[in-house]
Order: C-alpha cells, then structure tokens, then sequence
C-alpha cells in the first residue's frame, strides 16, 4: 500500500490547493450575494452586460481569462499596480493570485446558484416581514437571507470545488512554482510530463476525485436539509 | 383610536376613490371581489402609495400626497393579516409570533407572550413549523404574530377565505375575542355577509371603488339595495340579544331583543351572555293578522316602515318590532295581495330552524347583558 502514501511535494500541492479554494470561495461570497441580488431583483442600466460580464469565465478559454488577469492584475497591469503600490497587495506569481484565478473561473456558479434561490424567494413573505416592522436591512437578514442558505451554500460548494480542480487561468497567470503557486491541478500536469511521473498522477487523481465527490455529496445534504427545514408550504 | 381614510388612487383602469373613518372595533370593508377592498388595506399598510388622499392614524399623518409625506411600512405600526398566513416558514410558530416584537418600540409592547397564546389557543403549537400547520391554525397564528407586533390597527384581508366552513368557525369566535379585548381598530376586509354580520360594529361597502354605504353594522344591513347582487340571498338584520332561559326538553334557548323573544336551536351559554343573530331576510314570513295553527315558533308584532324598490320578483319590506328593524324578503305578488304599506300592524314569523351555528354570534367575551360589549 506504499504507493498510495503522498509524498511531501503532493501534500503541500494537496494543502495549497485547499487553501486556495477556501480562500477563493470565502472572499468571493459577500460579492456573489451582491451580483446574485442585483442580476435577480435590479432594473438598472447594464444589467445584461453585468450578467454577461459574470458567466464570460464560463466560456471563454480558461487560457483566456488567465491573460486577462495577466494584463490587469500583473505587477505592470493597471489593477495589479494599483494595489501593490496603495495596499500592497500582489496578485503576480502569489498563491493569493491562484485564490483570485479560482475565484473568478468559480464566480459564474457560484452567482447562478444563489440567484435561482433568490428568484424562489416569496416576496410576499419580505412584505409580512415589513407590516411587522422590520426596515429592508432586517427583512434581508431574517427572512431572505434565512430562505436562500439552500443556494448559498451549493453555490459555495460549487465554486470550492471549482477552484480545486482550477487549472488553466491559474497556470497562466501565476505560473507552476512549487510550494507558491502549484495547486494539485498543476502538480498533476507536471508529472504527466517527466518520466515516471505516473504514479504520482495516480495518487493525486484519486485525491482529486475524492475531493470533488464529497464536495458534491457535502452540497447536496446540506441543501436537502435546509429545505427541509424551512418546507416552503 | 380611530383610522381616518382619504385616497383618490388610479390602477390601470380602476379607480378608488375611498373616504371613512374606522373607530375602535371591527370596521368589514364589504363588498364583491374586485371592489378594491384589498387596495384600500394596502394602502393603509403603506404597500401600495396612493396618487392623492391622507391616511391618519389616531390623527398621526401615515400618508398624505398632497404634503408628500409616506411613512415606510416598518415604521407604521400595522398588524395585517393576510388571506394566506403568510408564516415564515423558516422559524417556529414560537419565532413567527414574536418575530414583530423585536422591532416594536419596548414602550409601545401591550400583550405578552402567554396572554396572546391563551387567546388564540396556541399553547399546543408553539414548537412546530408552519408547514406542518393546518389552514386554521396557521391563520390563528398569522393573528396572534400581527397582535405582538403591538400594532396600532389591524388590518386583515379576507383571513377566512382559504378556509373551509369548520375552520372558519374555529377562528370567528377569536376574531370576536380580539374585537371585543383590545381597544384597537380593525379593518377587516370580506365578502361574506355571514362573517360581517357576526364580527363587524361598523361596516363600509365598497363598490367599483367606491363607498356606498357607511354606518353602524345593524343600519347599513338592512340597506339591501346597497349590497352586491350575490350577497342578497344572505342579507338580513343584526339583533343583539341576551340570552334569557333554556328548555332542555325541547333544546331550545331563548333569546331576549328589544323586538321581542326569539327561540333558536340549544346554545351553549349561562343566561344573561350577549349574543348577536342574523335574521336572513328570506327567512322572515310576513301575516297581517296573529297567526294559528303554524309550526313556526317566533311570532314577533310590529308595524310596516317601509316598502323597499322591486328587485325582480322580490321586494324588501322593512318592519319596525318596538325600534328594532326586521327585514323580509316578498315578492311582490305577496305585498300586493296583503295590501302591505307603511303603517299596517303586521306579524313577523321566523322558523326557530332558520338560525344555524353561522346566523348565531358565539358570546362577546366577558360581556353581559347592560355591560360591555362594543
């Protein structure tokens, strides 16, 4: 069974990359239920440009999206040298701008599924809430807020585990180095192109798929039991 | 308390055009489905904004167009009943009930927790969810979360309507407890004359928008050209009446009214509790002379008021029995015939079986006769 143990190079590759999906999926959320609301409930100019904006990562090459994050977010990129220059943020080549990468090929799901539980909202309900004297912020936070936790958390889920197995934009735009930037994804490619790198492909491929699939399950059971909970009549 | 209602407002098509005062009690808002009652109560709660008018509470300005002043629903201090319950079928019925009091300013909080849950007969649900709720107890609820909100009126929309005819008589002996155990206004929105005539202390009717009538619930029931063609089978007079001996070998009970005694089917009251009948207009037989030799048991004098407009075959007779008003319903082949006019001393005849558990008011709580009561 030796060939199943991880070598010290994939735990800290296996261990990267769940830092990076939970730090994608958690910076990601307060901006999903944000573009969710506006795309479900606003009428505002640019509507369809926002949306269209939000799911582009969904079709575009992932290639794609890695040089434009390149071009915006790298060190000579007007974003990217913004915020190192005023708050010392770097992006380029960090495992903060694998986490960035993730969030943005995660963001379309993540948004898709908040915004159908928002949708299913009965807006009766928030107006009962009003003629009981809650003021707009207290019927967001006690009875929207409450209903959409079944679509908050699948589309959490979904974008962790989208932002696991992120590859293509994470490569392009912060590279493939050890310990920094190379998530599982990557250290799987890298083994596909050295000679006897199979058995480690293996190793990671199963821990890929775990992953994935208790991701998935996880989803699934909590949605079930938040619906249960709250058994809309 | 009193709500003072003032609204021009123009939907599509429809027109509102709506002026009255609800005091303290029961105010129905009646009258058929499309009538606009629902928008008047909107409007009240502040969901929907009328184009012109003024609505005042207890003489707080809520609305008023003209001065564009338009107090945001949470801060109206409203309870609303809706058709549909509308619970939050996320928390318990314990969290649906107090959910309004955590917005309900600590000075204003009147009825605690355990008063409110001995009221509705809540006791038992408390720990449940909604969803598993039936339609009568999720309105009892829906009443008692609006009543801890600690509201100045409360509105209700057709409460009943969902309901079918036993969970209706679960509920209407609450509604006469709320109406008659707090001071505060209700507007209660309905097309069922059954229900308005058992709950209502006024009545506004409410047609293409507008008011046809406004007043007192006895006076303005008796306006039958008032009501909306489909309610006039039920019409009829109110009577408020004490209940004065039983005859258990018969199960009759005998009710005292200024007009004279009636006997209706056993009711389960001590002598002396308050009770309000309907006395439907079809029910009501007209003699001009006393009469022998009939099965009816309520045989009450009085004298003809007023001969109301033919309506198809039909005509309205109105009969005034020392002050109090009976109406019945004749055609006009009858009225003809005993030569009835205004002035001729008649008999009103009314089978005892005509008064069913709906036609019977349960006990204005607490209330006895001389006292009480609204």
């Amino acid at each position: 069974m030796d060939w199943v143990a991880l070598t010290p190079e994939e735990w800290t590759a296996v261990r990267l990359s769940l830092k990076v999906a939970s730090l994608a999926t958690a910076a990601s959320l307060p901006f999903g239920i944000l573009v969710a609301l506006a795309l479900a409930r606003g009428r505002f100019w640019g509507k369809t440009i926002l949306n269209g904006v939000v799911h582009l990562p969904l079709v575009l090459p992932p290639v794609v999206t890695g040089f434009l994050l390149l071009v915006l977010f790298g060190r000579n990129g007007p974003i990217g040298s913004f915020l190192a220059e005023h708050l010392g943020i770097v992006f380029a080549f960090r495992w903060t701008g694998a986490a960035l990468a993730s969030a943005v090929m995660g963001f379309p799901l993540m948004v898709r599924a908040i915004r159908l539980s928002i949708e299913a909202v009965d807006r009766r309900l928030e107006a009962a809430a009003g003629t009981l004297g809650a003021s707009p912020v207290w019927v967001f936070v006690t009875v929207t807020l409450p209903l959409i936790l079944p679509g908050i958390i699948s589309g959490m889920i979904l974008a962790f585990a989208k932002a696991m197995g992120e590859f293509g934009a994470t490569i392009t735009f912060v590279s493939n180095i050890p310990g920094e930037t190379q998530t599982l994804p990557a250290l799987i490619y890298t083994f596909t192109q050295v000679p006897g790198g199979d058995a480690g492909a293996y190793r990671l491929t199963l821990v890929s798929v775990a992953v994935s699939m208790a991701a998935l399950i996880a989803s699934e059971w909590l949605a079930q039991r938040a619906s249960r909970r709250i058994e809309v009549e | 308390m009193s709500v003072d209602i003032d609204i021009r407002n123009r939907l599509g098509r429809f027109d509102l055009d709506v002026r009255f005062s609800a005091p303290a009690g029961l105010t129905a808002l009646f009258g058929p489905s499309g009538a606009g009652k629902t928008s008047v109560i909107n409007i009240i709660a502040g969901l929907v904004r009328p184009d012109h008018g003024r609505v005042a509470v207890d003489g707080e300005v809520l609305v008023d167009a003209e001065l564009g002043i338009f107090v945001p629903t949470h801060r109206r201090r409203i309870g609303y009943v809706f058709q549909e319950g509308r619970l939050f079928p996320h928390l318990t019925v314990r969290q649906n009930l107090v959910y309004g009091r955590w917005f309900a300013p600590a000075a204003g909080r009147r009825d605690d927790l355990g008063h409110v849950v001995g009221l509705l007969g809540l006791g038992a649900l408390l720990d449940r969810r909604p969803g598993r709720l039936s339609g009568g107890e999720k309105q009892r609820v829906a009443i008692g979360r609006a009543l801890l909100s600690s509201p100045r009126i409360i509105l209700m929309d057709e409460p009943l309507a969902s309901l079918d005819e036993a969970r209706k008589a679960e509920i209407l002996p609450y509604i006469e407890r709320l109406r008659d155990e707090t001071r505060v206004p209700i507007v209660y929105v309905s097309h069922s004359v059954t229900e308005v005539a058992r709950l209502a202390t006024t009545m506004a009717v409410l047609a293409e928008g507008r008011i046809a009538a406004v007043g007192p619930t006895d006076q303005v029931m008796q306006r039958l050209d008032l009501l909306p063609e489909a309610a006039r089978s039920e019409a009829g007079s109110v009577l408020e009446t004490t209940v004065e001996s039983h005859d258990e070998a018969f199960g009759l009970t005998t009710l005292r009214s200024p007009a004279g005694a009636f006997r209706v089917p056993r009711i389960d009251l001590a002598a002396g509790h308050r009770v309000r009948i309907r006395v439907r207009s079809r029910d009501v037989i007209v003699a001009t002379t006393a009469p022998q030799g009939l099965s009816a048991i309520n045989v009450l004098p009085g004298v003809v008021a007023e001969i109301g407009a033919a309506d198809g075959a039909a005509a309205d007779i109105r009969i005034d029995c020392a002050g109090e008003i009976l109406v019945a319903r004749l055609t006009r082949h009858s009225i003809e015939t005993l030569r009835l006019r205004p002035g001729l001393p008649v008999y009103a005849v009314i089978k005892s079986v005509a008064f069913d558990r709906r036609s019977i008011g349960a006990p204005m709580h607490g209330a006895v006769a001389g006292g009480g009561g609204t």
